[in-house]
C-alpha cells in the first residue's frame, strides 16, 4: 500500500511547531474533550455574573469566514470571541470577493495577511479548513465543512447531554433522520462513541450511508427503535441538499409519517435534541419541539460557552489547569 | 495510425543489460545493437561500430511501453498539456507509443480536428502518438461520428472517454458500425444515475467523511451491459480503466464465453484504495474513483492472470489552481506517464504481487495488441522500441522534474524504486 501523506502532517513548514486546529472530532482524545467541557463549564459560571465580558483574549483576532448561511454557529462564534474580548470580524461569501470568483486559497491568503489568531470557517466542502490551515498561520476551527464534520456542534451537544443527564458513558442516543447529508451526525457519532455512549442511527435506507456502521454505531430503519434511547437526536431534513429526482424518500409527507418524531413515538422523560434549524412538522412534531423535555434552546446556550472554550483552548498553549486559568480579572 | 516527428534515426549499442522480452521469450545478458533505428544484432561483446554506447550494466532492457490511455489536452487546454510536453513525459516514462483521448475542446469528432492533431504530432511528437476519435458527436451521446471517414483519416480507435455512451441503442449502433471502421471501440463504463453526486468510492470511508459516494455498481452495470451488447453483435470491445471487483467478475465471465474483450487498469487503481482519500488530497480524486481493498486485489489478480492485459496511465493533467481547492470541488484525474513503471515496480513487483516479466508485458505487448498496434519486440529486424530500467534506483517524485506541463500526481514527495534510464522510441533515443 502506498503511503499517502496526510495533509494534516503538511500543515506547517517542517521547522515550525505544529499549530493546533479543531477540524474533526477524530483529532481529539477523550481527555481533550473533558478539558474542553470543563473549560466551558467555567465559562458558564462566569456568564452568570453581571458583567459578562472576560479580558482573556484581549488583543487577539478571530476571523469568521462563512461560505454557507448560518444563524447559530456564526452568531455564537462571534459572541464567544467578544465575551473573551477578542477582536472579531465576520466575512460572508456573499458580498465579498468570493462573489467575484476568488478562490478559497486566495481569500485565505488575503485574510491571513492580517495575522488573525483564529480563523473559523464554514464551507460547503470537506477539506476547506485544512486548505486554510495550510496557507495561513492561524489556528483553524471548522464550523462545518460539507457533510463531513461540525466539531463544535458535537461538543456543545455533549455538554448539553452531560448537563441534563449527568453522564455520557453508557447512555443510549438515537440519531434520527438524514444521516447521509449530515455533518452533525458524523461529528456526534464520533464524539458520543469516544465518550462511551451507545449510538443508534434511525432513518430511511437511502439516508443511512452504506458502511457507516464502521464508525461504531448501530443501524435501524424502524422509528420504534427510538423508544429505548435516553436521548433522541433529531436531524434536519436537509431539503437544500436534496437534488431533484434523487428520490431519497418518496416525499416529505411520507418521511414525516414514517420517521417524524412525534409525542406518540416518545416515552415521557426522553430528552429530545435538534441542531436547528428545525422543519417543524417534518422531522419533528411542533409539540415535541416545544415540550419541556426538548433541549433545543439549551443546546444554543451551550454553543456559546463551548465555543468560548474552544477559542480559549486553542489560544493558550496546550492543556492547562482550566480551573485556575480561566476566571482571570473578572470584573 | 501513429504519428511522430520526423527526425534522424539513431545508431546505438546497449551493452551488458539483462535483456528481458517476455513476449519473445528472451531473458539473457547480451548487447543489443541498433543501426538506423532498427535492431540489427543481439549477442555478447558486440562491435561498437562507433555507435553511441549506453552502459546497461546492472540494468534491464525491455520492450518500451505502450500507453493506451493518455489525455494530451490538445486542442483547448494547452496550458495543461501539449503534444510536445505530453510525449516528452511519455519518453521519460519509458513509452514508445501512446494513445490520446478525444475529450478535448473541441472534441475530436471530425476529420478536420483529427487531421490538425496528426499534423501537429508530425511536427512535435517525441514518441509516436495515436489519436482516438469520439464515438458520438461532441461526446454528447446522441449521434454517431462519421467513423468511416475518421478511420480513413487515421483514428486509432473510438471512445467517448470521460463519459459513458448512456443509451444502449446507440452503443449497439456503434458496435455494429465498428465492423466498417475495423478500429477498436473503447468504453468508459459509468452509469450516470448511479454515479451522480459521487466524488469517491461508496464505502466505509465515504460514509465517515461524508463525501458523496460512487458505488462500484455504477461501473459494473455498464460493463455488464456493454459486454452483453458486444457478445450479441460479435464485435470486439475494450474496457477502459476498470476499478471494481464486480467489473472484473463480469469480464472473466465474458472472456470464458468467448467475447473478444480486452481491458485496462491504471497504476493508481492497482496501488491505492479509497483509504488514500482520507488525506483529502485532490490528487487522490479520479474517475472512476479509487476502490476498496477487495477491488484493488481483484484488479491485481486480473492483471497477473491475464484477464486484464493492459496497464493504462489515464494520464490526466490538470492546472495547479484547479486542484488547489477542496476535494469535492476538484476535477477528476491524475498524471501518470512519468511514474507508472516505478509506481508498479515499487508497489506490485517488489512486494511480490506481480512478476516483473508480467508487468513488462502488460505495459507493452498487452496494450499494443488491444489496439492492433505493432508489438514492441527485442529481435533482429524489429524497429528499436526499447526501455532501459534501473531496478535498484530509488528516487523521490518531485514536481519540478516532470516534463508534463501539469503536476497533479498522487506520488508527489514519495520515494519510488525502479527508474527509467533511457527510452528508444521508433528508432530514436528520446530519453536518457
Amino acid at each position: 500500500m502506498a503511503e499517502i501523506t496526510l495533509m494534516r502532517d503538511d500543515l506547517r513548514p517542517p521547522k515550525e511547531p505544529p499549530k493546533r486546529h479543531l477540524i474533526s472530532i477524530e483529532d481529539l482524545t477523550r481527555d481533550d474533550v473533558e478539558r474542553l467541557l470543563a473549560t466551558a463549564r467555567n465559562f458558564e459560571r462566569s456568564l452568570e455574573r453581571e458583567v459578562k465580558k472576560l479580558p482573556t483574549l484581549r488583543g487577539r483576532t478571530v476571523v469568521n469566514l462563512f461560505y454557507e448561511s448560518s444563524t447559530r454557529t456564526s452568531s455564537s462564534f462571534e459572541l464567544a470571541a467578544k465575551r473573551l474580548s477578542a477582536d472579531t470580524m465576520t466575512l460572508k461569501s456573499s458580498g465579498s470577493s468570493v462573489d467575484k470568483g476568488e478562490s478559497l486559497k486566495d481569500t485565505a491568503l488575503t485574510l491571513g495577511a492580517y495575522d488573525p489568531d483564529v480563523i473559523v470557517i464554514r464551507h460547503p466542502h470537506i477539506g476547506a479548513p485544512e486548505l486554510v490551515a495550510r496557507v495561513t498561520d492561524a489556528h483553524v476551527v471548522n464550523a462545518g465543512d460539507g457533510k463531513h464534520q461540525h466539531p463544535t456542534q458535537a461538543l456543545l451537544d455533549l455538554y448539553t447531554i452531560r448537563g441534563e443527564l449527568g453522564q455520557l458513558d453508557g447512555l443510549h442516543v438515537a440519531i434520527v433522520g438524514d444521516v447521509l447529508h449530515s455533518r452533525v451526525a458524523r461529528s456526534n457519532i464520533q464524539a458520543l462513541v469516544l465518550m462511551g455512549a451507545r449510538v443508534t442511527l434511525v432513518g430511511p435506507p437511502a439516508l443511512i450511508p452504506r458502511g457507516i456502521e464502521a464508525m461504531g454505531c448501530e443501524l435501524s430503519h424502524d422509528i420504534r427503535t427510538i423508544e429505548s434511547a435516553d436521548v433522541v437526536y433529531v436531524l434536519r431534513m436537509q431539503r437544500e441538499r436534496m437534488e431533484e429526482g434523487a428520490n431519497f424518500v418518496p416525499s416529505l409527507r411520507e418521511y414525516a409519517a414514517r420517521w417524524g418524531v412525534t409525542p406518540a413515538r416518545l416515552r415521557p422523560g426522553q430528552k429530545v435534541m435538534h441542531p436547528g434549524p428545525m422543519n417543524r412538522g417534518v422531522e419533528i412534531d411542533p409539540q415535541v419541539a416545544d415540550d419541556q423535555d426538548a433541549l433545543i434552546v439549551t443546546q444554543v446556550r451551550a454553543g456559546l460557552v463551548v465555543r468560548m472554550a474552544v477559542l480559549y483552548d486553542l489560544l493558550t498553549q496546550g492543556p492547562v489547569a482550566v480551573e485556575a486559568a480561566v476566571p482571570l480579572e473578572v470584573a | 495510425m501513429l504519428s511522430v516527428k520526423d527526425a534522424p534515426l539513431d545508431d546505438l549499442v546497449i551493452s551488458g543489460a539483462r535483456v528481458l522480452d517476455p513476449a519473445e521469450g528472451v531473458d539473457a545478458v547480451v548487447d543489443v545493437r541498433v543501426d538506423g533505428g532498427t535492431i540489427t544484432a543481439l549477442g555478447a561483446q558486440l562491435e561498437r561500430n562507433g555507435h553511441r554506447v549506453l552502459d546497461g550494466d546492472g540494468l534491464i532492457l525491455a520492450p518500451a511501453f505502450v500507453d493506451p490511455h493518455v489525455h494530451l489536452r490538445t486542442p483547448g487546454r494547452e496550458d495543461e498539456e501539449t503534444i510536445a510536453s505530453g510525449t516528452a513525459a511519455a519518453a521519460a516514462g519509458g513509452y514508445c507509443a501512446i494513445l490520446a483521448m478525444p475529450n478535448t475542446e473541441p472534441v475530436v469528432d471530425s476529420a478536420a480536428v483529427l487531421g490538425s492533431l496528426i499534423e501537429t504530432a508530425r511536427a512535435e511528437a517525441e514518441v509516436p502518438v495515436g489519436f482516438l476519435a469520439a464515438i458520438t458527436r461532441a461526446q454528447e451521446g446522441r449521434e454517431l461520428t462519421e467513423m468511416g471517414e475518421l478511420a480513413d483519416a487515421g483514428a486509432a480507435g473510438f471512445t467517448d472517454d470521460g463519459r459513458p455512451v448512456v443509451a444502449p441503442g446507440l452503443m449497439r449502433r456503434a458496435l455494429q458500425y465498428s465492423a466498417i471502421t475495423g478500429r477498436k471501440l473503447a468504453v468508459h463504463c459509468e452509469e450516470p444515475t448511479l454515479s451522480r453526486g459521487g466524488h469517491m468510492h461508496e464505502g466505509v470511508v465515504s460514509a465517515e467523511l461524508g463525501i458523496g459516494g460512487w458505488p462500484s455498481v455504477a461501473e459494473s452495470v455498464m460493463v455488464e451491459r456493454d459486454l452483453v451488447l458486444a457478445e450479441y453483435e460479435s464485435r470486439p470491445l475494450h474496457l477502459m480503466h476498470l476499478s471494481a471487483r464486480e467489473s472484473v467478475d463480469a469480464l472473466r465471465r465474458a472472456l470464458s464465453a468467448g467475447v473478444a474483450v480486452t481491458a485496462e487498469a491504471t497504476p493508481h487503481h492497482l496501488v491505492l484504495t479509497d483509504d488514500a482519500v482520507r488525506s483529502l488530497d485532490p490528487n487522490t480524486k479520479m474517475n472512476p474513483p479509487l476502490g476498496s481493498d477487495a477491488d484493488r486485489a481483484a484488479l491485481i489478480d486480473a492483471l497477473r492472470d491475464g484477464t486484464i492485459t493492459c496497464v493504462a496511465t489515464d494520464h490526466a493533467p490538470h492546472a495547479r489552481h484547479e486542484k488547489e481547492v477542496p476535494f469535492e470541488e476538484a476535477p477528476f484525474g491524475v498524471t501518470g506517464l512519468e511514474t507508472a513503471f516505478a509506481a508498479l515496480f515499487t508497489h506490485l513487483v517488489e512486494p511480490g504481487l506481480l512478476p516483473l516479466a508480467t508487468l513488462l508485458e502488460r505495459m507493452s505487448a498487452g496494450p499494443a495488441r488491444a489496439y492492433g498496434l505493432d508489438v514492441p519486440r527485442i529481435a533482429v529486424g524489429a524497429p528499436a522500441n526499447l526501455v532501459l530500467l534501473d531496478p535498484n534506483a530509488a528516487w523521490k517524485v518531485d514536481a519540478k522534474d516532470f516534463r508534463s506541463r501539469s503536476v497533479n500526481s498522487w506520488l508527489l514527495g514519495k520515494t519510488l524504486r525502479g527508474r527509467v534510464k533511457a527510452t528508444v522510441a521508433a528508432g530514436r533515443l528520446v530519453f536518457g
